[in-house]
């Protein structure tokens, strides 16, 4: 028995460590040819440069792409996590009829392919004789963002309990004070979670961006249009190893506001037990 | 139904009811679910309803006709583009879910304080963004590419391979690298819910290890097997960016059509009932493997 488990628990971590090689690999040539002399991405290296990362600097469709990829992140996680605390607060906070249904429509994005919500907004537009911008885009993002929004948003909500919004009232506190002194700072860590999910999918989704975008294209868009020409493809690894370090940087620091929070809440959980 | 029997009570007092409870709990979703119904329902009709209609040229004819469904389910193009992007979306999800199990069983039952340190390390490789993963592969996969050269290098083969890139092959092994995580969360999350302590009783019931994991830690674990299955599963056969980088004419996939029809062939009708046969039967698909998977765990129990 203990040398079945002992069996069990010593390729777990060989494979797990060949699973982690797997999903790295193909994701560490990026940075290894965005520095690499030649434009054609063949090892041997013929040497080290920074020139590709020269050549993004002066780029205006990038630095505009990436502005608008930036405006259509932002507005999207904003408004996604708006209507995901709306909802998280409904379902966890009450019983209701048609609760169920309700969020299953909510959650249907998840299961639909994204192709489908590319089209059918892209023909409402036409339909109503809109042009194609970026607002459509952050509808359609807010769409595909909301059940992951609502999921990290219903997790955080679940472990509140109401009675702490009962005592800060019962002992005179305004709505408003109890708002911004008791639930949001309780709630914030899934708030920030939401946010930066939210805006993460955003920032990567290109298919509903590629059909309704039009002429203001975002940052895979960009990329998309750059993908065609061969000779540019060492600028568009230099621009993919910037965005994984931005990323990660995100990252840690969300982990970092994330234990602290923790941290906190394990803290007062103490006090109250 | 809890009102089941009684007689259908006029519309005023069915509101009232509601208690107030209800009605806070309904004005305060609904703002989100009424945002849900105007950009996803309303437009998803919308997309019913032309795949009955017809377009000549720019003028749409609005008499109902099944002919678009009839077109996209026996042209031999959209056929074998259908089967091909479902036999590819059921492999994916198939080998990705598989492959990804036993990384979560080992985050969650042997991660110790490591666990969220694992979960990052999972996550990093997905923030390069979807193109520049896909791309990745189409330099590994290629003629000249990391895994030709290396191959050479190593003596295995002397002349390059030429069927790597351009195949759905090269779409599969692209897709399951880039939806590895999404299958890895659902069925960690499941994991971490399982009661330890029935993993105890079973033991000292006399399971060994082996039936115990399949009488109680693969059934409960089900939901996230079954969830990772459907969220790798239904947007990969919509997916068109993999194909038209790796796939070339032979991995083409049934969106590179209907994108086609909403471009250059601008055909609405014909792309709205593609794109609504590739849903229905993508449902089908994952609705035959969600029970195919119940049934397999009622008969190891």
């Amino acid at each position: 028995m203990t040398l079945l488990r002992k069996a069990g628990a010593s390729w777990l971590p060989i494979y797990a460590g060949l699973y982690l090689l797997f999903l790295y690999l193909p994701v560490l040539l990026l940075p290894v040819f965005s520095v690499n002399a030649s434009a054609i991405p063949v090892f041997p290296l013929k040497g080290l440069t920074f020139d590709w990362y020269r050549s993004l600097a002066g780029n205006d469709a990038l630095i505009n792409a990436l502005w608008n990829s930036l405006l259509v992140g932002v507005a999207s996680a904003l408004l996604a996590t708006v209507l995901g605390i709306c909802a998280a607060r409904a379902i966890t906070r009450y019983r209701f009829r048609g609760r169920r249904p309700m969020t299953a429509v909510i959650m249907a994005p998840l299961f639909l392919p994204e192709i489908i919500i590319a089209i059918s907004l892209l023909m409402v537009a036409m339909q109503l004789g809109l042009g194609l911008s970026l607002i459509l885009v952050i509808f359609g993002h807010v769409l595909i963002c909301l059940p992951y929004s609502a999921t990290v948003l219903i997790s955080g909500f679940e472990g509140f309990d109401p009675s702490f919004e009962e005592a800060s009232a019962d002992l005179g506190e305004t709505a408003f004070g109890t708002l911004t002194r008791v639930t949001l700072p309780i709630l914030m860590p899934a708030i920030i979670s939401s946010l930066l999910v939210s805006f993460t999918i955003s920032l990567d989704e290109f298919i509903i961006a590629f059909f309704l975008s039009g002429s203001e294209p975002t940052l895979p868009i960009y990329i998309w249009g750059q993908l065609r020409f061969p000779a540019k493809l060492p600028g568009v690894l230099a621009l993919g190893t910037l965005m994984l370090l931005a990323s990660l940087l995100l990252l840690t620091f969300a982990e970092m506001l994330r234990r602290r929070a923790a941290k906190r809440t394990q803290l007062d959980g103490g006090f109250h037990a | 139904m809890p009102f089941a029997g009684t007689r259908p009570p006029a519309r005023r007092p069915r509101w009232k009811r509601l208690d107030p409870e209800e009605v806070r709990g309904i004005r305060l979703l609904s703002p989100t679910f009424l945002y849900t119904l105007a950009f996803l329902v309303g437009p998803v009709l919308l997309v019913v309803a032309y795949s009955f209609w017809t377009q000549t040229y720019l003028t749409f004819d609005h008499t109902f006709t099944l002919e678009n469904y009839r077109v996209a389910l026996t042209e031999p193009i959209y056929r074998d583009l259908l089967m091909r992007s479902l036999y590819i979306s059921f492999i994916v999800s198939l080998v990705t879910v598989i492959f990804a199990y036993p990384i979560a069983y080992y985050i969650s039952f042997h991660g110790g304080s490591r666990k969220s340190l694992l979960l990052f390390l999972i996550t990093i490789p997905f923030w390069t963004g979807y193109l520049l993963r896909v791309m990745a592969w189409k330099v590994i996969l290629g003629y000249k590419g990391v895994l030709n050269t290396g191959l050479i290098g190593l003596g295995i083969v002397d002349k390059p391979l030429e069927s790597l890139l351009f195949s759905s092959t090269a779409v599969i092994i692209t897709l399951i690298h880039a939806w590895a995580v999404f299958a890895i969360l659902p069925i960690y999350v499941s994991l971490e819910k399982l009661d330890r302590s029935l993993l105890e009783a079973a033991t000292d019931l006399g399971d060994g290890p082996v039936r115990r994991f399949l009488r109680v830690t693969l059934p409960l674990s089900m939901p996230g097997i079954i969830g990772a299955l459907l969220i790798v599963m239904i947007p990969t056969v919509g997916d068109f960016v993999t194909p038209k980088l790796v796939g070339g004419t032979e991995g083409q996939m049934i969106a590179n059509a209907i994108q086609i029809q909403f471009g250059k062939a601008s055909n609405w009708p014909l792309g709205s009932a593609l794109t609504i046969t590739t849903m229905m039967i993508v449902t089908l698909m994952a609705g035959a493997s969600v029970l195919v998977l119940r049934s397999l765990v009622r008969w190891m129990r």
